[in-house]
C-alpha cells in the first residue's frame, strides 16, 4: 500500500511540472500584458519610459523558457512571487488572506450536500417510482437547471430586501467592530446563509442523483438478495449491506470535489461580495497578474492530484477487491 | 479634492464604465428639496459602493479609479477644481505666473499638518515633483511633470516652478496628491513606493479623512481628521464596501445598505420610481466625462474621403440612438468637449438625420446604388466590419444601431465583438480594423494634442484613427502653449469648427452621470463639477443620522 502511494506521488511529479509549464504558456500568450494594463493601455498617461521599467521588475523582458525556470526555481524555494498589482504583496500572503473565508464556505456547503444527498438518493433508490422519488427529480431537474446567479438575485430579493431578514452582500456588518460577542458571531454566520444555500442547491442536485444511481445498481446485486434471503430486516440489508458498496462510487466524486473547496466560485462570490478565492482569481486574470494567478494554479492543481491519490488509496481501504485486484495485475 | 482623481482617472477612457466626476448639473433633474431646515451635525456614517478592491493607498503609483476615489480622501493637491471647474487653492494660498508664463510661485497654506502631526511645507512639493519625474518611480502620471525645468523651495510655504516653455497645463500639474518627504523619502529614492508599507495601512496625507482600516476585497475605513486646515469633515467616518456585481449594489441600494450609487439608464427611469425609494434617495444627473464615437481607420481610401464621412454622420439619428441606448439620459455631441465648459463652442456645423443628403454625398464620391439596392464603386460594393470591445453592451446597441441605419443607405456592415486586451493589441495597435465604436474620457483641460495631432500615430499613441491635418496640428500647438485661459479659448474654438466639418470620427453622445445619494445627508450642491465638489461640507442632521458608532 505504502510503495503505491509512493509511486503515485512521484508521478505527480512530472505531472505538476507539465501542467504549470502548459498553463504558463497559455497566459503568457493571452494579449495584454500587466505592464501595458497598469499603464494604462490607450491612454494619455501610457508612458513607455514606466512600461518598460515594469517589464524588467517583472522580468517581462527575458524570453518565456527563462521566465519559466525563474519561475520554478523561485518556487522550489516555495517562493510564489510578489504580485503584479500595484500593491505588490506576496503571492502567499494574498492567498492566505482569501482562503479561509472560501474553505469554510465550501467545507460546510459539502457537508451539508453529503448530509442530504445521501438520504435523498438512498430513499428514492429504495423507493423507486414513489412519490419522493418523483419530487426529488424534479427538484434535480429544477437545481440543474438555475443559473447560480438568478438564485442568488431572487434570494437576495426575498430575504434581503422585502423580508428583511438577511444581510445581502459581504461578510460583516458595517458596525460589527461595535457589536458584542455574540452579536458578532450571529451577523458573522448570519451574512453566510445566502451564500451556502445558493451554493449547495446546485450541487446538491448532482450528488443525489449520483447517490440514488449507485444505490440502485447495489440492490439488484445478489448479496443483497442473499442478504433479504437470510431473513436480514430491510434497514440492515440497506444500512449495512446495501449502502457501504453504493458509497464507493461517492468517494471518488467527493475526492475529486476536494480541490473545488479552494477554488471558490466566482459567482456567488462575486454577487454576494465575498472576498474569497474566486474574486482574487478572476481580478488577477483581468489585471494579467501572472504570479497570483500561476500562484492559484500550483494550489489548485496540487490538491486535484493529492486527491486523486487520497481517493485511490480510500477507495482501496474501503474496497479490498481493488487491493486484490491490483497485487495480481502487477504479477 | 474629488476632481484630482477624475483628471488622473478619466482621461482617456476606452474599456468600461466611464467614473461619473464633473458634469454640469441638469436644471431639469430632481434636485434635493432646497429647505435645509436643518443644523450641520458631525456624526455618522457613509457608505459607498466600489466594484473594484483598491489597490494600494499612494495614488500617484495606482491606476485604478477606485484608489483614486478613497485616495482623494486621504491626500490633497497644491490646487483643485471648484464648483464650476475652476482652478483653486488647495494646499495653496495663492499662486502668480510671470508675464511670458515661465516661471510660476506659488504660496502655500501654513495652517497645514500630515496626519502624523508634522507641518506640511514646500518641501513636501518640491519632494512630489522628485518623486514623479524620477524614472524609478512606477508612475502613469509623469507626462505633466516633463515640461518643468526646476521646482525649488525658497523658503517653507513657497515653491518655485520655472517651465522649459509656456505650458497651459502649469498649473492643474499641481492638483497632484502632494506626498510627505519625512515618510516616503527612502522608499521613492529606492524606487519601492508601492513596496512601502504606506501603500498598504497608514497612509500619511494631509486630507479631510484618516486611514483606518483596509481589508481586502471587503472594505476600506476612513475617519474624519479632527485637525483638517479647512475644518473637520461633517461625516464622521467613510466606508467604502467593495461590492464588484452591479445588481447586488443596487439591491443593496433598496435595502439601504449603501448610501451612495451610480444608476443605469434603466433603473434612472424605470426601477427607482416608486414612492418609498423617492423618499429614501436623491436622485441627480449631468453629463458625464466622456463621449461614444463611431471612428474609422483614414488609412482606408475609402473613409479617407471626407464626404463619406459626412454621409454616415447625416444617416444616423443620434436622438434616437440616445433614446435607444441610454433611455434619452445622454447629449448629442459635436465635438470632443462636453457642452458647458469653457471650451466647449455650440457653434459648429451640425449633420441633422437626413438620409436624402447622405445619398447625394455618397454619390457625389462615387459610390451609386446597384440592381440591389447595395452602394458600389468601381464593381466594389460598401462593405466594411464595425469593431467594439466585449462586455460593453451599451457599444454593442450603438454599433447595432449603426448597422441597421447604414443598411437603409445600401452600406453592409459586419458587427465583430473582441475581448478588450486582444482588440487593443492586435487589432487598434497594428491599425488592421475599419471602423470603431469606442469612447474618450476627457480632461478638464481642452489640450487634446496625443489624439488629434499627426505626429501621435505611432503604434502605441492614441491617433489610431491615423488622422492629419495641418490646421489642427497647428492649432494643437498653439493651444497648449499659453497659460491664460482666455488666449486659448480662440484656439480649441476653431478646432472644434475644423473637427466638425472634417468628421474624422462622428461623436455620437455624452452619457449623463445619474448618481443617487441617500436623502438623510444634507448639503450637496449640484453644479457644473457634479456633486463632490464640497464632499467636506455634506452633513446628516442629528435626528437623521443611522449610525451612531465609530
Amino acid at each position: 500500500m505504502l510503495g503505491y502511494a509512493l509511486r503515485r506521488l512521484l508521478i505527480a511529479v512530472p505531472l505538476l511540472i507539465g501542467i504549470t509549464f502548459v498553463s504558463f504558456l497559455v497566459i503568457h500568450l493571452a494579449p495584454g500584458e500587466p505592464a501595458e494594463i497598469q499603464t494604462g493601455d490607450l491612454s494619455i498617461q501610457s508612458d513607455r519610459q514606466m512600461r518598460e521599467r515594469l517589464r524588467e521588475e517583472y522580468g517581462l523582458d527575458k524570453p518565456l523558457p527563462v521566465q519559466y525556470w525563474n519561475w520554478v526555481r523561485r518556487l522550489g524555494r516555495l517562493d510564489f512571487g510578489k504580485s503584479f498589482s500595484p500593491d505588490a504583496r506576496p503571492v502567499l500572503q494574498k492567498i492566505g488572506e482569501r482562503l479561509p473565508v472560501t474553505l469554510l464556505l465550501n467545507a460546510v456547503e459539502m457537508l451539508i450536500i453529503v448530509a442530504l444527498a445521501v438520504p435523498i438518493g438512498v430513499t428514492s433508490a429504495t423507493r423507486q417510482h414513489s412519490t419522493f422519488d418523483k419530487i426529488t427529480t424534479v427538484f434535480v431537474f429544477v437545481g440543474f437547471a438555475t443559473p447560480d446567479f438568478w438564485l442568488a438575485l431572487l434570494l437576495i430579493m426575498l430575504f434581503g430586501v422585502q423580508l428583511d431578514w438577511l444581510p445581502i452582500s459581504g461578510l460583516r456588518h458595517i458596525n460589527w467592530e461595535y457589536f458584542p460577542f455574540w452579536r458578532q458571531q450571529w451577523d458573522f454566520l448570519s451574512h453566510l446563509i445566502l451564500p451556502i444555500v445558493v451554493a449547495t442547491f446546485g450541487g446538491l442536485a448532482g450528488f443525489s442523483r449520483y447517490m440514488r444511481q449507485s444505490m440502485l445498481e447495489v440492490v439488484r446485486q445478489d448479496y443483497v438478495q442473499t442478504a433479504r434471503a437470510k431473513g436480514l430486516p430491510e434497514g440492515v440489508v440497506i444500512g449495512k449491506h446495501a449502502l457501504r458498496n453504493a458509497l464507493l462510487p461517492i468517494v471518488t466524486i467527493l475526492g475529486l470535489s476536494l480541490p473545488g473547496l479552494v477554488g471558490g466560485s466566482v459567482i456567488v462570490e462575486s454577487i454576494f461580495a465575498i472576498p474569497g478565492m474566486g474574486q482574487l482569481m478572476v481580478q488577477a486574470v483581468f489585471e494579467r497578474d501572472y504570479p497570483v494567478i500561476m500562484g492559484n494554479l500550483v494550489v489548485v492543481s496540487t490538491l486535484t492530484l493529492l486527491a486523486n491519490l487520497v481517493a485511490d488509496v480510500t477507495y482501496s481501504l474501503v474496497d479490498p477487491r481493488i487491493r486484490v485486484a491490483g497485487r495480481r495485475s502487477r504479477r | 479634492m474629488r476632481l484630482t482623481a477624475c483628471r488622473l482617472a478619466a482621461w482617456l477612457v476606452l474599456a468600461g464604465a466611464v467614473a461619473a466626476c464633473g458634469g454640469r448639473a441638469d436644471s431639469a433633474a430632481e434636485q434635493p428639496s432646497g429647505a435645509e431646515s436643518s443644523q450641520p451635525a458631525y456624526g455618522d456614517t457613509f457608505i459607498e459602493a466600489l466594484t473594484g478592491n483598491i489597490s494600494g493607498l499612494i495614488p500617484n503609483v495606482l491606476s485604478d479609479s477606485a484608489s483614486f476615489e478613497v485616495g482623494s480622501l486621504l491626500y490633497n493637491g497644491l490646487v483643485m477644481r471648484d464648483k464650476n471647474l475652476n482652478l483653486v487653492g488647495d494646499l495653496a494660498e495663492s499662486w502668480k505666473f510671470s508675464k511670458d508664463c515661465l516661471d510660476l510661485t506659488l504660496t502655500l497654506k501654513r495652517n497645514v499638518r500630515w496626519h502624523d502631526g508634522r507641518p506640511f511645507t514646500a518641501d513636501d512639493a518640491v519632494f512630489t515633483y522628485e518623486t514623479m519625474i524620477n524614472p524609478k518611480t512606477p508612475t502613469a502620471y509623469r507626462e505633466d511633470f516633463k515640461a518643468v525645468a526646476s521646482a525649488v523651495a525658497p523658503d517653507p510655504y513657497t515653491l518655485r516652478v520655472r517651465y522649459k516653455e509656456p505650458y497651459a497645463k502649469a498649473l492643474q500639474t499641481w492638483e497632484t496628491w502632494i506626498l510627505p518627504r519625512h515618510v516616503l523619502e527612502e522608499y521613492a529614492l529606492a524606487g519601492k513606493l508601492r513596496e512601502a508599507p504606506q501603500n498598504r495601512a497608514d497612509p500619511v496625507g494631509t486630507g479631510p479623512y484618516r486611514f483606518r482600516e483596509w481589508r481586502p476585497g471587503e472594505k476600506v475605513v476612513l475617519v474624519a481628521n479632527p485637525d483638517y486646515f479647512e475644518g473637520r469633515p461633517y461625516l464622521s467616518r467613510i466606508v467604502y464596501r467593495i461590492i464588484p456585481s452591479q445588481a447586488t449594489i443596487f439591491l443593496e441600494l433598496k435595502a439601504k445598505g449603501v448610501d451612495s450609487a451610480g444608476l443605469t439608464a434603466l433603473q434612472y427611469n424605470r426601477q427607482t420610481d416608486y414612492p418609498a425609494f423617492r423618499k429614501a434617495y436623491h436622485k441627480y444627473r449631468y453629463p458625464g466625462n466622456a463621449y461614444t464615437y463611431l471612428g474609422f481607420n483614414l488609412k482606408d481610401p475609402r473613409f479617407a474621403d471626407r464626404r463619406v464621412r459626412q454621409a454616415l454622420a447625416h444617416a444616423i439619428d443620434k436622438r434616437q440612438l440616445i433614446e435607444f441606448v441610454i433611455g434619452g439620459l445622454g447629449r448629442e455631441a459635436t465635438g470632443p468637449y462636453k457642452p458647458g465648459t469653457w471650451a466647449h463652442t455650440p457653434s459648429v456645423k451640425q449633420y441633422p438625420y437626413d438620409m436624402a443628403k447622405a445619398r447625394a454625398l455618397l454619390a457625389e464620391a462615387g459610390w451609386k446604388p446597384n440592381s440591389e439596392g447595395m452602394l458600389v464603386k468601381d464593381g466594389r460594393p460598401f462593405q466594411f466590419e464595425l469593431m467594439t470591445n466585449q462586455g460593453n453592451d451599451e457599444r454593442k446597441k450603438v454599433a447595432e444601431i449603426v448597422q441597421a441605419s447604414l443598411k437603409e443607405l445600401g452600406i453592409q456592415v459586419d458587427i465583430r465583438i473582441i475581448e478588450w486586451a486582444a482588440l487593443l493589441k492586435e487589432y487598434i495597435k497594428k491599425r488592421r480594423f475599419e471602423a470603431l465604436i469606442l469612447g474618450w474620457g476627457i480632461g478638464l483641460d481642452p489640450d487634446q494634442f496625443n489624439i488629434w495631432h499627426s505626429s501621435k500615430t505611432a503604434p502605441d499613441e492614441l491617433n489610431f484613427i491615423s488622422y492629419a491635418n495641418p490646421e489642427v496640428d497647428r492649432l494643437l500647438e498653439d493651444g497648449r502653449r499659453w497659460c491664460i485661459q482666455e488666449d486659448r479659448t480662440k484656439y480649441y474654438a476653431r478646432l472644434q469648427e475644423v473637427l466638425a466639418e472634417d468628421q474624422p470620427i462622428i461623436f455620437l453622445y455624452f452619457r449623463d452621470a445619474l448618481p443617487v445619494v441617500s436623502s438623510r445627508v444634507k448639503g450637496i450642491v449640484p453644479a457644473p463639477a457634479g456633486i463632490r465638489h464640497n464632499f467636506t461640507e455634506w452633513f446628516v442632521p442629528k435626528r437623521l443620522q443611522r449610525y451612531t458608532a465609530g
